[in-house]
């Protein structure tokens, strides 16, 4: 039995109160999701006049969007060679592939049928966004359980389909890139088709382009958090020097993004669409200031990124700006009936986010994800 | 068959999950001549009396179920939904009153065709846009899509579909006019090819224009619907948005053209990037 399933074994990292509470709450939410699947979508304030949801807005969009650190880091310690990164990149290629999960999941939940999901590899449509999406999203997520494999092969000390993998591991992190290049992009295509319904402070032929943008500054500020966060729980060292090194990149994606955005904004004359309307104008700001403008000033400066409690606030705010981007894009400002989610979506929206989490906990306590604590017959 | 390297590229981009196919244009049926010759209707606001004939006739022929309350009664529908393919609203504002028929507009370049990723909603040759039920998995984006919000959902189900009109397709395709259409006592609803209709438009506001506002709505907003409109009120009064001329589908097109530019694009640079930054790679190992 051991040696069958050499390196997989129960490590006893510690179990708090709250992984007790993500339990219930990633089993609440999966009952509802089984409940819903046999009494259908009636169960969500979804309407006529209002057909896409949180579980778009939030699992779909944002949870795509801050999947991104794992082709980030990816192509950072692979392509770019910054190898000292290394040792974050299994994680993070995990919190990617969980993720895509999860989006795939919440997708089967908010599908009205979805039993026909597979419809996408027999039906095509290359003029629809969401035919690219799709496929997208089902070759990136093989790729990513690819990229991990090796963490299961070495494990399991199978050494031939770890020589092979490892052979292949640059064509498929490039294969990653292009994929994630695309789909990250081409959720914000989806958007511009509907010009008419979404707030002109938000819609912009440009979505695509900001869509990739944020999706690469949130992707990898999420890294940072789910560092910061393993190394509390799992008792690691919080590889700040990493983190501070990784996070390097943002101020320029992120600038990049401010500076067209808000330069588009002018150029295109719906500027004056600020201040004409309160709320709208109130949210573009908390979102382009506190969810942009500041983290991209904290992330550029080395005090804020090499102290602990600094980054992961300059992270937090990076995630809430793109959240706060994908709500407003797809729902809050988009045109139609008055929506609030039911209990029952926003129990699956939180417990699926959960099931992610707990997920990432399973691995870590059987797979080698973390450097082991040294013992004495070690080499 | 020579294949040069752009051909190769395309044929293996198929390979690779279809992210690119040889098609040129955003739409097959884009053609001006085609689109004169689809069938189409043109609903003429003044000329009808609210009678409702037109909608039972579709609820008759759609197989609809009517929406009685716990007595019985039936209950008139506020706004299109799943049991309504077609409604009849009225206007009874400052300059009304005045009737609006409400229906898929059947677009000559349909957004909802163009979004859904599995093809349920198609464009058809002769002008209607028809949904092909057994094809859709129930994403919605048709209806996010849809500039006029005519795509409805059974919401109510399990097993849930679109709802929308199907310009009766099958009728029309046999020479016979759409239910509706053929329901209507006062002629204000009319079935006939896209041209003629846009002929007797004009002709009604050329001698009338007094009574109608001096455009024909459909005629070209978002590049053209099947459903035409004549109305003394203003259009956007009687709920119909103020849409420009250019096609909802022209707009994501030439991202989606764009795609394997993107993608291959991204592949190149990243291998390019990939042999510079490992370019000592060799020596360091030696």
């Amino acid at each position: 039995m051991g040696a069958l399933l050499g390196n997989i074994k129960l490590r006893r990292y510690p179990v708090g109160i709250g992984m007790i509470l993500i339990w219930l709450t990633g089993a609440a939410g999966l009952s509802v999701a089984v409940y819903r699947w046999i009494v259908g979508l009636r169960i969500t304030n979804m309407s006529d006049g209002r057909p896409w949801g949180i579980w778009i807005s939030f699992d779909m969009m944002s949870g795509v969007g801050l999947a991104a650190g794992a082709f980030t880091v990816a192509a950072v310690v692979y392509i770019f060679n910054l190898k000292k990164l290394y040792p974050i990149l299994r994680p993070t290629i995990l919190t990617g592939f969980i993720s895509y999960i999860l989006a795939a999941l919440t997708l089967l939940v908010d599908l009205g049928l979805p039993g026909r999901i597979w419809h996408l590899l027999i039906f095509w449509n290359v003029h629809s966004p969401l035919f690219e999406i799709g496929w997208c999203v089902m070759i990136y997520t093989t790729v990513l359980a690819l990229e991990f494999s090796p963490i299961l092969f070495d494990a399991l000390g199978w050494k031939v389909p770890l020589k092979i993998i490892r052979r292949i591991t640059i064509p498929l992190v490039v294969l990653g890139i292009m994929l994630s290049t695309l789909h990250q992009s081409t959720l914000g295509t989806m958007l511009t088709i509907m010009p008419y319904r979404i707030n002109p402070l938000w819609y912009s032929g440009l979505m695509p382009l900001y869509f990739f943008l944020t999706a690469i500054g949130a992707g990898l500020a999420m890294t940072v958090f789910e560092t910061y966060h393993s190394a509390r729980t799992y008792q690691q060292k919080f590889e700040l020097g990493i983190v501070s090194r990784l996070t390097k990149g943002i101020p320029y994606v992120l600038g990049t993004y401010f500076v067209i955005r808000i330069g588009e904004l002018f150029i295109s004359g719906n500027y004056v669409y600020l201040l004409q309307e309160s709320w709208p104008t109130f949210l573009f700001l908390i979102e382009m200031i506190g969810g942009v403008l500041i983290p991209v000033l904290l992330f550029a400066d080395p005090r804020v990124r090499n102290n602990p409690t600094g980054i992961v606030w300059a992270a937090f705010l990076t995630m809430g700006g793109l959240i706060m981007n994908r709500f407003n894009a797809s729902l809050v400002f988009m045109n139609g009936d008055f929506y609030f989610p039911s209990a029952t979506e926003m129990i699956v929206s939180i417990g699926l986010t959960c099931l992610g989490i707990i997920a990432f906990d399973a691995a870590v306590r059987f797979l080698p994800m973390f450097p082991e604590p040294k013992t004495s017959d070690e080499i | 068959m020579p294949v040069d390297r752009r051909e190769f590229l395309k044929i293996a981009g198929a390979g690779l999950g279809s992210l690119m196919l040889p098609i040129s244009s955003a739409s097959a049926s884009s053609d001006p001549k085609e689109a004169e010759n689809a069938f189409a209707m043109l609903y003429d606001a003044p000329k009808c009396v609210g009678c409702r004939a037109c909608q039972t006739a579709c609820k008759t022929r759609a197989g609809l179920s009517p929406v009685k309350d716990e007595n019985n009664l039936y209950e008139a529908p506020m706004e299109l939904n799943s049991e309504n393919w077609t409604i009849i609203k009225l206007y009874d504002g400052e300059d009304g009153p005045s009737f609006v028929k409400n229906q898929c507009m059947h677009c000559i370049e349909p957004a909802c065709a163009s979004v859904c990723p599995v093809g349920a909603l198609e464009k058809t040759a002769d002008g209607p846009v028809v949904y092909h039920a057994e094809r859709c998995i129930g994403c919605r984006y048709c209806m996010t899509a849809c500039p006029f919000n005519v795509p409805k959902y059974q919401w109510d189900k399990v097993e849930p579909f679109i709802q929308k009109c199907d310009f009766c397709f099958d009728l029309q395709a046999k020479g016979e006019q759409p239910k509706c259409s053929e329901a209507c006592p006062t002629g204000a609803l009319i079935s006939g090819r896209r041209g003629e209709m846009l002929t007797v438009a004009h002709d009604r506001i050329g001698q009338q224009p007094d009574v109608y506002e001096s455009k024909v709505y459909g005629e070209k907003e978002v590049g053209g619907t099947s459903m035409l409109y004549l109305s003394k009120v203003s259009y956007e009064k009687l709920g119909l948005p103020n849409l420009n001329e250019k096609s909802l589908p022209e707009i994501t097109w030439p991202y989606m053209k764009a795609v394997p530019y993107v993608f291959f694009g991204m592949g190149g640079i990243m291998t390019a990037i990939y042999y510079f930054t490992h370019r000592n790679d060799k020596e360091e190992e030696a």
